[in-house]
């Protein structure tokens, strides 16, 4: 039991004084910038990064790594209020948080997204702590073909998931696919369909395509249907927040099932954004089919699932930047670059050379997920409080702060055009009944799974059966294709049961 | 008389104005707002670390009156933030630290700019690259190694990973090509960890990494380095891995594979800035050479620390970009 000795350890470097002075200051700017769409966790961790070459190493990734959790905590804050993913990974919360808002249930879905944060945290913290060096290893099983297997099985896990004709869906992801091509090609170093401008370079910023489709788009339904936002009833108890624990533990199967989807696409590095998607996906999938109409119409299920997976996959995104020194996320990819600059080699040495390090930082990630769920969940009333505001007050509120959002991501007015542009195409979208998630999770994964996907031909020459080639990306790729065509399979076992 | 009064009150006058317009030059220009410090490239990488390596020492040694905020304007391979200080004509708050993209990605792509679209301030130093197998692998040498991808058959030629494509790391592989009349089958990575990974793994054959993003794997005892292409072997003597110094590594050149690359890490200002603002930005960058944070990080990345300014630097940019255009002429990597 070294990891317990070394872990107790830990508790003592980071229950310090000024390192628990530093987590709390870490997680009340983290949940600010998780709640400011497009000022995200990597954005302000690397704000931040600078102030704290004066630190100690230990004290430094402690702030850090809380602004990050606090980020996750936040983004779920806006998805819920007003339907604007505060953080990419939110999206799949909006689904069903907005919807429960609008029930003016903000303060459930708000308790629910994140308790379910904490408990996927805790349980990646945990594989962390014990599994650290195997899980290390098999992370190095992932070449391009075992990543495209992963992008693929997020995708089918998702088909079937729109209410609308399979067709609507596959139109909605195909246009997701172009505007994910838009701009340098990795693979060939070559621009495409730019036409010749200078705006297009950066191709579409898929945080913006989330501010305008989501946030504007919503703003405009709401306009046209009178201006009533129906969040008055909100309750401004604590006791929602009881209430809503005791209803909780219902959803273990869910919760479960997004916790391994999390720690999986975290370690792998897929990311909290695809895994919150598929445990979204997943979680409609085994729902029970009287419950699956309810999901996008305010299922709290739909809040739980995509929290947890998100939240776990956050937290072991860490794992793989520790003991390999490849980022599982940005902000990862961040916190990596102030390893190096505090003089700590990231690698499998770090936890040989760097015990207080390594140990401190783990033990601050129990520590700051339990502050952080206490400051969040004390701000739930407050927060829910917001939506009993007018609408015609907080509407040019909400405008500004995602033009704000949209202009941070890339510092550029571009693409706070862009936003309203996009905001026009989610209206028109919501209006002729076409889902947007399977846009949004084109845009999210198609440059990367097309990367993957070309990578994959380029190491087998061309040569399809890459994908079948070991046992790892053959089973992946298979229980996609099982996916896929599962609403197939199951009508024809229907018929012959029937027969 | 009243003539005379005139002549001097006219001189008088000329006089002040001339001390007018000398004195603010004499003193030194000093930034009059936060300086745009423009990395194009994304959060994490080399030139994002060097770039907020400096911003931090400048802010705890206070070499700077306004603050320096890094910017990342990774936009197509770095043209995004080479276009916005280009745009930027005259303004003396925006400097931009450089990779090889400098070169690569207007000549690859027809982006329309050139490094002599802006003004060049100073070489901050040179990252190196070395040549990498998985430690598993019976290649102890270059030799060894260069002589398997020769006998590699033509269906399944050895696999080299890299960071970006027509880029420093595909260039690089080129002119081994070119120099062997080798094939390599070059595959793209986003970022060089992903690439060490990948080499660890055992998903490709060879790396032609930065130090620095190799190295903790070197010290893990999963990589092994072959040579290094460099001129000379690197000036570093203490022990990273076993037994091993980063002075330990052959160059290229000794092991029969005469090529050098090295990758410029160097910063421009907007067009038409004037001397005393260059001088200014200049003298920072001397300050934070001296600093033990920065000689921590050159050491860490075993950089190869030449310091160049003025003519020195803008000529040493024009020769990488006439030997970028020729490499990348023979590779068939230029926009048509």
């Amino acid at each position: 039991m070294d990891e317990i000795q070394a872990l107790f350890h830990g508790f003592t470097v980071a229950a310090q004084p000024l390192n628990l002075v530093l987590m709390m200051v870490g997680i009340l700017l983290g949940v600010l910038i998780g709640v400011l769409p497009g000022l995200g966790g990597a954005n302000g961790v690397a704000i931040l990064l600078p102030l704290t070459f004066s630190m100690s190493p230990t004290s430094a990734i402690i702030m850090l790594s809380c602004i990050y959790w606090g980020a996750l905590f936040g983004g779920a804050i806006t998805s819920v209020l007003f339907n604007i993913p505060g953080e990419p990974w939110s999206v799949a919360t909006t689904f069903d948080g907005f919807p429960m808002a609008k029930q003016g249930k903000a303060g459930e879905a708000l308790t629910a997204a994140f308790t379910s944060s904490f408990v996927g945290a805790l349980v990646a913290v945990l594989m962390i702590t014990f599994l650290a060096p195997l899980v290390a290893k098999f992370a190095l099983k992932f070449g391009p073909p075992e990543y495209f297997s992963v992008a693929l099985l997020t995708f089918c896990s998702f088909i079937g998931m729109a209410k609308g004709t399979p067709f609507k869906t596959v139109v909605a992801m195909m246009l997701g696919f172009a505007l994910a091509g838009i701009g340098l090609d990795n693979v060939t170093g070559q621009l495409r369909m730019t036409f010749g401008t200078e705006q297009l370079l950066r191709g579409f910023d898929f945080l913006i395509a989330v501010i305008g489709l989501f946030g504007i788009g919503e703003i405009l339904l709401t306009m046209e249907e009178g201006l009533n936002f129906k969040g008055e009833s909100a309750r401004m108890k604590m006791r929602v927040v009881i209430d809503t624990w005791k209803e909780l533990p219902r959803y273990w199967a869910t919760s479960i099932r997004s916790c391994l989807v999390g720690c999986w696409m975290g370690i792998t590095p897929g990311g909290a954004t695809p895994a919150s998607f598929m445990g979204y996906g997943l979680a409609k999938r085994f729902a029970k089919d009287k419950d699956k109409d309810s999901f996008g119409r305010g299922n709290i299920e739909g809040v739980v699932a995509p929290e947890t997976a998100a939240h776990a996959a956050g937290t072991s995104a860490l794992l793989p930047m520790l003991t390999l020194g490849i980022p599982g996320s940005p902000t990862a990819a961040v916190l990596l670059g102030g390893l190096i600059i505090w003089g700590l080699q990231p690698g499998p040495l770090l936890f040989v050379e760097q015990k207080d390090f390594v140990w401190g930082l783990i033990a601050s990630m129990y520590l700051g997920n339990i502050a952080g769920l206490l400051v969040v969940l004390t701000t739930v009333p407050f927060f829910a409080a917001i939506l009993r505001i007018p609408f015609s007050i907080i509407a040019p509120i909400i405008i500004v702060i995602c033009a704000v959002g949209a202009y941070t991501v890339h510092n550029a007015m571009f693409d706070v055009y862009l936003m309203l542009g996009f905001g026009v195409v989610g209206y028109v979208f919501k209006k002729l009944d076409y889902p947007l998630a399977p846009l949004v999770l084109a845009l999210v994964l198609g440059d990367r799974a097309e990367e993957n996907f070309r990578q994959s031909m380029l190491i087998s020459q061309g040569n399809l059966s890459v994908f079948w080639s070991n046992p790892l990306v053959g089973s992946i790729t298979g229980l996609s294709m099982i996916l896929l065509f599962w609403p197939l399979i199951s009508l024809i076992l229907q018929k012959l049961k029937t027969k | 008389m009243p003539n005379i009064y005139k002549t001097v009150a006219y001189a008088l006058t000329v006089g002040a104005a001339v001390i007018a317009l000398t004195a603010p030059a004499a003193a030194q220009w000093k930034p009059t707002k936060p300086v745009e410090f423009v990395v194009p490239a994304g959060t994490g990488g080399g030139a994002d670390q060097m770039a907020r390596t400096i911003q931090g020492i400048v802010e705890k040694h206070k070499l700077m009156s306004e603050s320096l905020v890094v910017v990342n304007k990774s936009g197509a391979a770095g043209a995004e933030g080479f276009l916005a200080v280009k745009g930027a004509n005259r303004d003396p708050h925006k400097i931009i630290i450089t990779l090889s993209n400098l070169f690569t990605t207007p000549l690859a792509t027809n982006v329309p700019f050139n490094w002599k679209d802006l003004t060049p301030l100073a070489m901050l130093a040179l990252d190196e690259f070395i040549l990498w197998v998985n430690a598993e692998t019976p290649y102890k040498t270059a030799q060894e190694y260069l002589a398997a991808v020769k006998a590699a058959p033509a269906t399944s030629p050895m696999k080299m990973a890299g960071t970006g494509s027509k880029q420093e790391d595909q260039i690089i592989t080129a002119q081994i090509e070119q120099a062997l009349g080798v094939k390599f089958t070059y595959v793209p990575f986003r970022g060089g960890g992903d690439v060490a990974v990948q080499l660890v793994g055992k998903h490709v054959d060879s790396t032609v990494n930065n130090p620095i993003e190799a190295v903790a794997q070197w010290r893990a005892g999963s990589l092994r380095p072959l040579c290094v292409f460099d001129s000379k072997r690197l000036p570093y003597n203490d022990k990273i891995a076993g037994t091993m110094s980063w002075g330990d590594i052959p160059t290229c050149r000794e092991q029969g594979l005469a090529i050098e690359y090295l990758m410029l890490r160097g910063l421009f200002m907007a067009p038409g800035v004037t001397q005393e603002q260059v001088a200014y930005y200049v003298g920072v960058m001397q300050k934070v050479r001296e600093t033990q944070e920065w000689k921590d990080l050159m050491a860490n990345g075993a950089f190869n620390q030449t310091f160049m300014t003025g003519d020195a630097y803008r000529k040493w940019v024009a020769d990488a970009e006439t030997m970028h255009r020729a490499v990348m002429d023979k590779a068939g990597f230029l926009a048509k």
